[in-house]
């Protein structure tokens, strides 16, 4: 008898437990592992060795240069893709959206991208950026335009990763807006023609605030992913030439081995940049977005 | 304010043409309901005077100038969609005044016509709102407002009342009534429901399959139905209909122009039958009266019957109609309306 309020109070822990245990394991004793570490000086062979040292790794980030380059480089990267991702796939978008077959297939075309691992797209795009036997170079020769050093200049080397980055997920994003669009109903439009809107206004007031949602959504998940870029600059440039494409995620990848706590530190540095720039976004941003 | 003409008008919609040849003229000032069942091309219509889905081939004109080629924005008119296609992410206030800032209308008119309309519809204390936080009423009057404050020549409406509850659409009947007394505009109006055809229109337009069957005041077309089409679409319930058993022809009559009695009466037209149904609804009460052939609905003011009472049913012969085989009404002067009424009496007690 007495037992039963006791069960009704436990009754929904118990049942988030099953979730809760396995967000603990993974995501937040992680985390706060990662933070520990930040604060030592590790050593791998031998732990008992390891020596707590404050806020000396941090002290020491913020006063390497290659930290900042690399911080710099992820900005510059983040930017690329992040801009010309959002440009594009809304353009694409826009095009199609009018439901035709041919667009039906530019759609799958579009997409297929998306579906095939960012090392196969990584191999396939250096070989056809080889600057002496590619395919890229060729073409720009063919029609008398300059070559490019591409991935093997430290000036273009990044413009190169961020133009992967951005054919690989630009199809991904255009789905989105395109379901987006196709969820506004049309006699809004024929409202907007009723009310002689040019074509213009009606794009900047009625098209984009109604999917703002989805547009603001796709920018803070770019963001964060873009941040957090690894694979495409391992697998083209391993960081070079000259650190030209060293982003913070493969900043701390070279540090795996020799200085644990540095590469630790830095993570925290990447996680608290990102927590920030989410929240500048939400501030900034969310009294435009138009929630239905 | 102006007319509007439709001539030799088809619209096809890929390859299935939905109206065919059509010639319609609406008149200035008038308020003109386009009425029918659905998929009847009533929409349509109205669309290409919009100008949202233009006409296949001929030509459309408001005021006498041919809009064929004028885009919907610039031909002056206002229309109400039935789901109201208000922008959701603008206030009422910017709603209302879309129109107007893209007609470059100056700042201080604009906000002083905003004014005077959102008070007309009562909005006055919403224009700061956004339209997801009214009610379905309220969104109604953003509507009606935004089509209003352009001063249109021709104002369109689109089963406007639709989405609303009974109560609230016969209030806005009302006001609708009002509103066009007001502004003496041409008011076109689409809408499924007879009753609202009935009592809101100075002329209607009935149409059926892309034709229009009868265009009439809404005594004329209830009096004087001109085929067996319009006598069965106006009306609740609709026109009774029988066979006359002779030529294909069929006779028709109101179910308040029957009368019920225990006793036959002394009527042209007398069949005995049996009620099957009673729906009493206040101020009248509606029989279900099933005889040998027939079954009729009987519309009367008095509740004197019950179910499976035997009763006698009849009919004054002014009160008659005929039909011919091809559903067109038979004149009371026409040589055959005689001989048609006296086969009627033939099928008495049956």
């Amino acid at each position: 008898m007495n037992n039963k309020p006791v069960w009704e109070a436990v009754r929904p822990y118990v049942m988030i437990l099953p979730a809760m245990g396995g967000i603990i394991l993974f995501v937040i004793y992680p985390v706060i592992y990662l933070v520990k570490l930040s604060f030592y000086k590790y050593n791998l062979m031998n732990a008992s060795k390891s020596k707590f040292i404050g806020l000396d790794n941090f002290k020491q980030i913020f006063s390497r240069e290659d930290f900042f380059s690399a911080l710099l480089n992820t900005v510059l990267y983040t930017v690329g893709v992040v801009v010309l991702t959002m440009i594009l796939s809304l353009l694409i978008a826009v095009w199609l959206n009018r439901k035709s077959r041919f667009n039906a297939i530019v759609q799958a075309g579009i997409f297929t991208p998306h579906i095939i691992s960012i090392v196969s797209i990584a191999l396939v795009w250096m070989w056809l950026m080889e600057p002496s036997h590619g395919l890229l170079n060729f073409l720009l020769k063919a029609i008398g335009l300059p070559t490019s050093q591409w991935l093997q200049s430290s000036s273009t080397a990044m413009i190169s990763v961020i133009i992967v980055s951005v054919w690989q997920s630009i199809g991904y994003y255009t789905l989105i807006i395109v379901a987006a669009l196709q969820s506004i109903p049309p006699t809004i439009y024929e409202a907007a023609a009723l009310d002689n809107a040019s074509k213009f206004k009606v794009f900047y007031k009625i098209t984009l605030p109604l999917i703002s949602p989805q547009l603001f959504f796709i920018l803070i998940i770019m963001t964060i992913g873009s941040f957090k870029v690894f694979d495409t600059v391992k697998i083209m440039t391993g960081g070079g030439p000259n650190n030209a494409t060293t982003t913070l995620v493969y900043y701390i990848y070279e540090f795996r081995t020799n200085s644990i706590g540095y590469a630790s530190a830095t993570g925290v540095v990447l996680m608290a940049i990102i927590a920030l720039l989410t929240f500048v976004y939400f501030r900034l941003l969310a009294s435009k977005v138009h929630y239905q | 304010m102006a007319s509007i003409e439709f001539v030799h008008v088809t619209k096809s919609f890929d390859k299935h043409v939905v109206i065919k040849d059509l010639n319609l003229k609406i008149e200035d000032g008038k308020f003109t309901v386009l009425v029918g069942p659905s998929g009847c091309g009533k929409t349509t219509l109205m669309r290409m005077i919009a100008g949202l889905d233009p006409q296949t081939s001929g030509s459309v004109l408001i005021g006498g100038k041919d809009v064929s080629r004028v885009a919907p924005g610039q031909r002056g008119v206002a229309m109400v969609f039935q789901n109201y296609a208000i922008y959701p992410t603008m206030s009422v206030r910017e709603n209302i005044e879309f129109g107007l800032k893209n007609n470059k209308v100056p700042k201080e008119e604009r906000t002083r016509l905003v004014e005077s309309i959102s008070a007309t519809v009562g909005l006055q204390d919403y224009l700061d709102r956004k339209p997801a936080t009214l009610s379905g009423g309220q969104r109604q009057r953003v509507a009606l407002a935004r089509a209003m404050v352009k001063k249109p020549s021709v104002f369109l409406m689109d089963e406007p009342l639709s989405n609303l509850d009974a109560k609230l659409r016969v209030q806005m009947r009302v006001e609708l009534i009002e509103m066009h007394k007001k502004l003496g505009t041409t008011f076109v109006y689409v809408t499924h429901d007879q009753v609202e055809a009935m009592s809101m229109a100075d002329t209607i337009v009935l149409m059926n399959q892309g034709q229009i069957q009868q265009e009439a005041p809404p005594e004329t077309i209830y009096h004087l139905p001109s085929n067996l089409f319009a006598a069965q679409f106006i009306g609740v319930p609709p026109m009774n209909v029988g066979d006359l058993g002779e030529d294909g022809v069929k006779f028709g009559f109101r179910p308040e122009n029957a009368v019920l009695s225990a006793e036959p009466g002394d009527n042209h037209f007398s069949v005995r039958g049996i009620i099957v149904t009673r729906e009493m609804l206040g101020s009248e009460t509606i029989y279900q009266v099933r005889s040998a052939r027939h079954s009729f609905m009987v519309k009367c003011t008095e509740d004197l019957f019950t179910v499976d009472q035997e009763v006698c049913l009849g009919v004054k012969p002014d009160k008659m109609f005929f039909f011919g085989a091809d559903g067109k009404r038979i004149e009371r002067d026409d040589a055959r309306f005689d001989g048609y009424m006296k086969a009627l009496r033939g099928l008495s007690h049956e």
